[in-house]
């Protein structure tokens, strides 16, 4: 999706953003009548990160790991408990208001748009981005016209598709032009083409402006095509951070096996019994992560006899990113999505 | 499940490169002056309140239609036909910058939409000067509407109307500050459209039912509330030679509750913009 060309354009020693200690806990809530208490919970805790410019870095981690608690404290909207922010030198924590003179954010949900028209919203946020009449609508027009939004650009966002509303309200942080774009799940909803009006549209970017791109995301196939790098989040904590190849070579050695069923799983036959205590299920759906060897033993046994018949498709494939969250220890066995 | 500790792990998960950083620093971008920030805000504002809060003018405009088809058999002109008026009017505007304000803001805040304006370099006074100007001028048509209703029904003068011209606006910023700050202090949003719905109420009953009638503490409540001094000066230039020093002395003391509650919410949305 991403053309690796940009990367030429990357400067790895130039650090944009660099995040020490960062640290959040939302405070226990006391339970009233009817609702039970939640405990405190530690949404980052102690992250550090160093994003170099010219990269799309990425935060790929589960429902709940702290991404965007993370983001939003880059971004100046919630403030640690403790640690640092410093983007392009200057101290996030200490000046809030400076984030948004330096970065453009697209947040997970956005309900400040919602019943503009796209075009409205996306010269509105130009302007509110300190850009005058003339330059807000030029930009408008470019930036509608680059995504395909042109089309749309006098309906209301609230009666779009999810999808469109999503591609309309990343088209309005792309007007006036910032050196760091935080996206949190950009993507969500977007069908293949819009997808691709995104990447390409930050490729430009990069290429033209060395723009630095901070994207959230817990799409595995996304995080593998599309990041420079990547830091694993897992309850609130980084625990790893790679090139998404460098990831993957930690688990060079195995091999993913999945297996779907017609209706259930043959139990009866005792290779297939044997291998359930190894399998993560999900529906029909059997996911095994084996030795290259192991996983030929059990491809022939399922292709062959009595098993067989029960089923459905099999696929044998190299290891994701995601294989690489589990074998590190992440808590969450299906909290990553592959699409 | 165990937590990993970081140093076990192979390749190590701290995300930080050993070598000496080379930190780049960057001009910021530009401030977005107030002036203009707040006319961007303030079209847009308006233009989703033309999509969204059409039908909810009718109605703010219906209950105050009502109320003086209603009061029409309780008060039989003279002053108290006054001030039904007035308040019926001022009502509109207490409705719409009140109640749909708080409400709004209630939403924006719990819903996550306040990020966008936080992360955008736009002065809070733009925003909540914005979006109070707009709903206030939503409720021109109303209050106007009401208003002339009002006196032909009880047979007032239609003389001195444009006085609404400063009315509207003075008890809209009063009222609409109120809102937003009711809307952007409340810890959930259902508490902000409680504190709307109820100021809306406090206008309704104290503004419109005639002051003479109320008992001493109703009447003290009365003195408290913005709506109040826009509805007396409204009342007092239906008479036939109209008292301008007072009726100026209401429009200022409504203008400097309109500073005070719009900076009151300006400070509430500098408050829930960081949390
Ligand atoms: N306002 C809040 N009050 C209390 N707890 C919160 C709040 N927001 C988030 N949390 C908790 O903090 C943790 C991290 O949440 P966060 O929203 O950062 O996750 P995320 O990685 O962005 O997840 P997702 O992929 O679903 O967007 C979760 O356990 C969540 O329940
Ligand atoms: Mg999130």
């Amino acid at each position: 999706m991403s053309t690796r060309a940009a990367s030429a354009i990357r400067h790895p020693d130039e650090v944009v953003c660099a995040v020490r200690g960062l640290t959040k806990t939302y405070p226990a809530v006391r339970g009233r009548r009817g609702t039970p208490a939640t405990p405190e919970v530690r949404a980052t805790d102690g992250v550090e990160l160093d994003i170099r410019r010219g990269e799309i870095f990425g935060l790929l981690g589960p429902n709940g790991a702290g991404k965007s608690t993370l983001v939003r404290q880059m971004t100046g909207l919630m403030r640690p408990d403790a640690g640092t922010v410093e983007i392009l030198g200057h101290d996030i924590v200490r000046h809030p208001e400076r984030a948004a003179r330096i970065l453009a954010y697209l947040g997970q949900e956005s309900t400040a748009l919602d019943e503009l028209t796209v075009s409205l919203a996306a010269e509105t946020t130009g302007r509110l981005r300190g850009l005058d009449v003339r330059q807000a609508r030029r930009e408008r027009d470019a930036v509608l016209d680059e995504l395909g939004l042109t089309p749309l650009a006098g309906r209301t966002l609230r009666k779009l598709s999810g999808g469109q509303r999503r591609l309309a309200c990343f088209a309005s942080v792309l007007v006036g032009e910032r050196p760091l774009l935080v996206l949190d799940e950009p993507t969500t909803g977007m069908d293949p083409v819009a997808r691709r009006a995104v990447w390409s549209a930050v490729d430009r970017r990069r290429a033209e402006q060395g723009t630095t791109v901070l994207l959230v995301t817990h799409n595995v196939i996304e995080a593998e095509t599309v990041l420079d790098r990547v830091a694993v989040l897992d309850r609130g904590r980084v625990i790893a951070c790679d090139t998404p190849a460098g990831l993957k070579e930690q688990v060079a050695g195995e091999v993913r096996v999945e297996l779907v069923w017609r209706e259930r799983a043959p139990l009866d036959v005792p290779e297939v019994a044997a291998l359930r205590e190894r399998a993560v299920e999900s529906g029909r759906r059997w996911t095994l992560r084996l030795a290259p060897d192991e996983a030929r033993a059990v491809v022939a046994t399922v292709t062959g006899g009595a098993a067989f018949a029960a089923l459905d498709d099999f696929t044998l494939a190299t290891p994701s990113l995601e294989d690489v969250y589990l074998a590190l220890g992440g808590a969450a066995r299906q909290g990553l999505v592959r699409a | 499940m165990s937590v990993v500790p970081a140093e076990v792990l192979p390749g190590g998960a701290r995300a930080v490169t050993g070598t000496v950083r080379a930190t780049v620093t960057a001009e910021l971008g530009p401030r977005a002056r107030l002036w203009p920030s707040l006319v961007a805000v303030y079209r847009a504002q308006l233009s989703r309140a033309r999509v969204a809060r059409i039908p909810l003018l009718f109605v703010a405009t219906f209950q105050s239609v009502g109320i003086l088809i209603m009061m029409r058999g309780v008060v039989d002109g003279g002053s108290e036909a006054e001030s039904v008026v007035a308040g019926s009017a001022v009502l509109v505007v207490a409705f719409v910058a009140l109640n749909l304000l708080a409400q709004y803001f209630g939403q924006l805040r719990a819903s996550g939409g306040l990020d966008h304006y936080a992360t955008l370099p736009v002065p809070p006074a733009a925003v909540v000067l914005g979006a109070a100007g707009a709903y206030a001028s939503f409720t021109v048509p109303g209050t106007l509407v009401t208003a002339v209703f009002g006196c032909v029904l009880f047979g007032l003068p239609l003389t001195h109307l444009w006085v609404l011209a400063a009315v509207i606006p003075l008890a809209g910023a009063a009222l609409s500050g109120l809102g937003a700050a009711f809307g952007l202090l409340a810890p959930r949003p259902e508490l902000a459209t409680v504190l709307g719905q109820l100021g809306m109420s406090a206008a309704l009953l104290l503004g419109v039912l005639p002051p003479d009638r109320m008992p001493e503490a109703v009447r003290f409540a009365r003195d408290l509330l913005p709506s109040t001094y826009g509805v007396e000066a409204f009342a007092r230039t239906f008479g036939a030679d109209p008292d301008w020093a007072l009726v100026l002395g209401d429009l200022a003391v409504c203008a400097g509750v309109g500073v005070v509650s719009l900076a009151v919410a300006t400070w509430a949305y500098r408050r829930a913009a960081v949390r």
